[in-house]
C-alpha cells in the first residue's frame, strides 16, 4: 500500500493512535511519519489492527475481478453465507474478521490466495494440540492404508487386501467414535 | 499514598528483575491466540456465549492451578468490576489491550501475581495468552506461554484446522496464533540519523516495527517495538528465531553508534544526558512528550556510564509511571493535561531524590 500523505512512498509503518477515545489507524511511509512525529496518547496494544486496512485492501483487490461477468465456471456463490455464524464474505471484507471457526471452512476457496499474500504461505507448520495430534496421526495412518489397498487390489494381492480392509474398517470406526 | 507504596502496586514485580541485553531490550513478550470449538468468536458471540466462555477457562484454569506457581497465584478478573481508571492503568501497564478495556463486554483477564502472565478472555478471540519477561528472553516467554497453553488444551477443546493451524478471529493471526515482540530502546542510533535506514529494513524481512510512543524516528523515548507480522506457515521457533536474530543485531548496531558517540562527542553526550537529568530533577511542568525525551536521555546517560547513582530502572518505571492513568490514580482524582504536567513533573522529582536518599545511605 502507497502512504497515503504523499501518495508516492510504499507506507511501512502502521499503527493505531486514540483520540477523545476514538481509534484510528494510520498508515505512513518513514518520511511522513518523521514529518508528523505523532505520538500516541496511549501506548498501544500491538493488536493486529493496523494491519487490518492493509488486509481490507488485499480483501477487495480480490473481491473485484472475480465476480462479475464470471465465464460460466463453477458457480461462485454471491453471496456465501457462512451456516453456522452468519456472517458473508462480503461482511468479511468490510470488517477483517471472521465470525467463527466454521467461516475457514465455508470461505476456504477465497482464502487461501488471501493467506498466501499475508503470510507467503497458505499451511500451518506449527503446534498442533495435543488432542488434535492423536486424530490427525490416525487420518494420516487411514490415508496410507489405503493407498496399499488400492495397490494390493492391482497387484491381485487379495489376502493382503482382505487384512487391510479389516484394518481400516477398524479405523474408521475409532475415528467416528 | 506515599510514592513508594504507589510503586508496589504501579511496577510489576516482573519489570524489577534485570534482563539479559537489559542496556538496550526493555522486555520481551509472546502471545498466543487460541479459540474454542463450541463458540462463535467473541466479535459474534451472545452474553451468554461470552460468559461460557469465561466459565470454561476458569475452570480449566482451576483444574491446572496446581500446575505452577504462577497459575496458583492468578486472579481472575472482570472488566466490568473495573472503574475506567482501573482499567486504563492496566492498558499502560500493558497487561491488558484498549480493545479488552474499552470494547469488551463480557472481557476478562486471568493475571498472574508478578504480572508476568496475564491471559485475556474474550478480546478478539476466546483466549490471549500472554507472557512478559525482562530483557530479551524470548524463547522464556514462548517456553512459558506453551506450557499453559498444553495446561488449558486437556480441559479445552480448541478451534483447529490441519490446514490453517488454530483459528483466529483475524486472519492475520491464524496458524500458530502467535505474535512475539521484543521492546528495544535505541537511543544512540536515533541521534546519529541511523534509524531511518534501519528501520525500513527490518520491515523488508517480514517484521513490523512501531514506536511504543510515537511513530518514525519521532517514536518518543526512541522506544520500539519489534513483531513477527507472519504467523502461518513458519513454526513458532523459526519465528522466534528469525524475530531473536534481528534484534541481536540491532542490539549490535546500537552499541556501535554509543561507542562512536563516546569517541567522537563525549563532552556533547555528557552535557545532553546530564542536561536531561538536570531538567527531570528541577522542573515544575513537564509535558509527556518532553519527559519521554528526558528520560531516555537518563538512561542513556545511565547505560554508557556518564550518570552514576541512579538506577537504569527509573527510566522504565517512571515511563509508565508518568502516563496519565497512572498520575490520576496517584492523585485520586482525575487531572487536565496542565495539571498533569505538574503532577508529572512532581512524581519525577520524588522519584529522583529517592534514588539520591539510596546513595547516600
Ligand atoms: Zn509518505
Ligand atoms: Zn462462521
Amino acid at each position: 500500500m502507497l502512504c497515503p500523505e504523499c501518495g508516492k512512498r510504499p507506507a511501512t509503518l502502521h499503527y493505531t493512535k486514540i483520540v477523545n477515545g476514538h481509534k484510528s489507524e494510520f498508515h505512513l511511509c518513514e518520511v511522513c511519519a518523521q514529518e508528523k512525529g505523532e505520538y500516541m496518547q496511549m501506548p498501544g496494544f500491538e493488536n493486529g489492527f493496523s494491519f487490518h486496512q492493509l488486509l481490507s485492501g488485499l480483501l477487495n483487490f480480490d473481491a473485484s475481478p472475480s465476480e462479475p461477468g464470471g465465464h460460466g465456471g463453477a458457480p461462485k456463490p454471491h453471496i456465501h453465507r457462512c451456516p453456522t455464524c452468519g456472517l458473508t464474505y462480503n461482511q468479511f471484507s468490510k470488517i477483517g474478521r471472521f465470525g467463527c471457526a466454521d467461516c475457514y471452512k465455508t470461505f476456504r476457496d477465497r482464502l487461501v490466495p488471501l493467506l498466501r499474500r499475508v503470510h507467503g504461505h497458505a499451511s500451518h507448520r506449527g503446534k498442533i494440540p495435543e488432542r488434535t495430534k492423536g486424530e490427525l496421526k490416525l487420518r494420516r495412518e487411514l490415508e496410507r492404508l489405503k493407498e496399499e489397498l488400492a495397490l494390493r487390489v492391482q497387484a491381485e494381492e487379495f489376502e493382503e487386501a482382505a487384512r487391510l480392509r479389516d484394518q481400516i474398517r477398524s479405523l474408521q470406526e475409532k475415528l467416528e467414535k | 499514598m506515599s510514592l513508594e507504596h504507589f510503586m508496589q502496586n504501579a511496577i510489576s514485580e516482573w519489570m524489577r528483575v534485570k534482563g539479559p541485553e537489559s542496556h538496550i531490550v526493555f522486555s520481551s513478550r509472546v502471545r498466543i491466540a487460541r479459540n474454542l470449538t463450541a463458540y462463535p468468536f467473541p466479535m459474534l458471540s451472545t452474553s451468554s456465549q461470552a460468559e461460557a466462555v469465561v466459565r470454561e477457562v476458569e475452570e480449566a484454569w482451576k483444574k491446572e492451578r496446581d500446575s505452577h506457581p504462577l497459575l496458583k497465584d492468578a486472579e481472575l478478573i472482570r472488566m466490568r468490576d473495573l472503574t475506567d481508571l482501573e482499567k486504563r492503568v492496566l492498558v499502560e501497564k500493558h497487561l491488558i489491550s484498549p480493545m479488552l478495556a474499552e470494547e469488551s463486554r463480557h472481557g476478562a483477564v486471568l493475571l498472574s501475581k508478578d504480572e508476568s502472565v496475564s491471559i485475556m478472555i474474550n478480546e478478539e478471540d476466546h483466549i490471549r495468552i500472554q507472557c512478559l519477561f525482562p530483557g530479551l528472553q524470548l524463547e522464556r516467554a514462548w517456553e512459558m506461554a506453551n506450557r499453559i497453553d498444553d495446561w488449558f488444551e486437556k480441559h479445552l477443546s480448541y478451534a483447529f484446522d490441519d490446514q490453517c493451524g488454530y483459528l483466529t478471529s483475524c486472519p492475520t493471526n491464524v496458524g500458530t496464533g502467535i505474535r512475539a515482540s521484543v521492546m528495544v530502546h535505541l537511543p544512540a542510533l536515533a541521534m546519529t540519523q541511523q534509524l531511518d535506514r534501519l528501520l525500513p529494513a527490518i520491515t523488508q524481512v517480514g517484521l513490523a516495527v512501531r514506536g511504543i510512543y510515537g511513530e518514525g524516528s519521532e517514536a518518543l523515548g526512541q522506544l520500539y517495538q519489534v513483531s513477527n507480522q507472519v504467523t502461518l506457515g513458519q513454526s513458532e521457533d523459526e519465528i522466534l528465531d528469525k524475530l531473536q536474530g534481528v534484534v541481536r543485531q540491532m542490539i549490535q548496531h546500537e552499541e556501535l553508534a554509543r561507542q562512536r558517540l563516546l569517541e567522537t562527542s563525549s563532552i556533547q553526550l555528557e552535557d545532553r544526558v546530564h542536561r536531561s537529568y538536570g531538567v527531570l530533577a528541577h522542573s515544575r511542568i513537564i509535558d509527556s512528550k518532553e519527559a519521554m525525551q528526558r528520560l531516555s536521555d537518563v538512561r542513556l546517560g545511565v547505560d554508557t556510564g556518564l550518570i552514576r547513582g541512579v538506577s537504569a530502572n527509573v527510566m522504565n518505571e517512571l515511563m509508565v509511571m508518568t502516563q496519565p492513568g497512572f498520575l490520576q490514580q496517584y492523585a485520586g482524582m482525575r487531572l487536565d493535561a496542565e495539571q498533569r504536567d505538574v503532577r508529572r513533573s512532581k512524581l519525577i522529582r520524588e522519584r529522583l531524590s529517592m534514588e539520591k536518599d539510596q546513595d547516600e545511605s
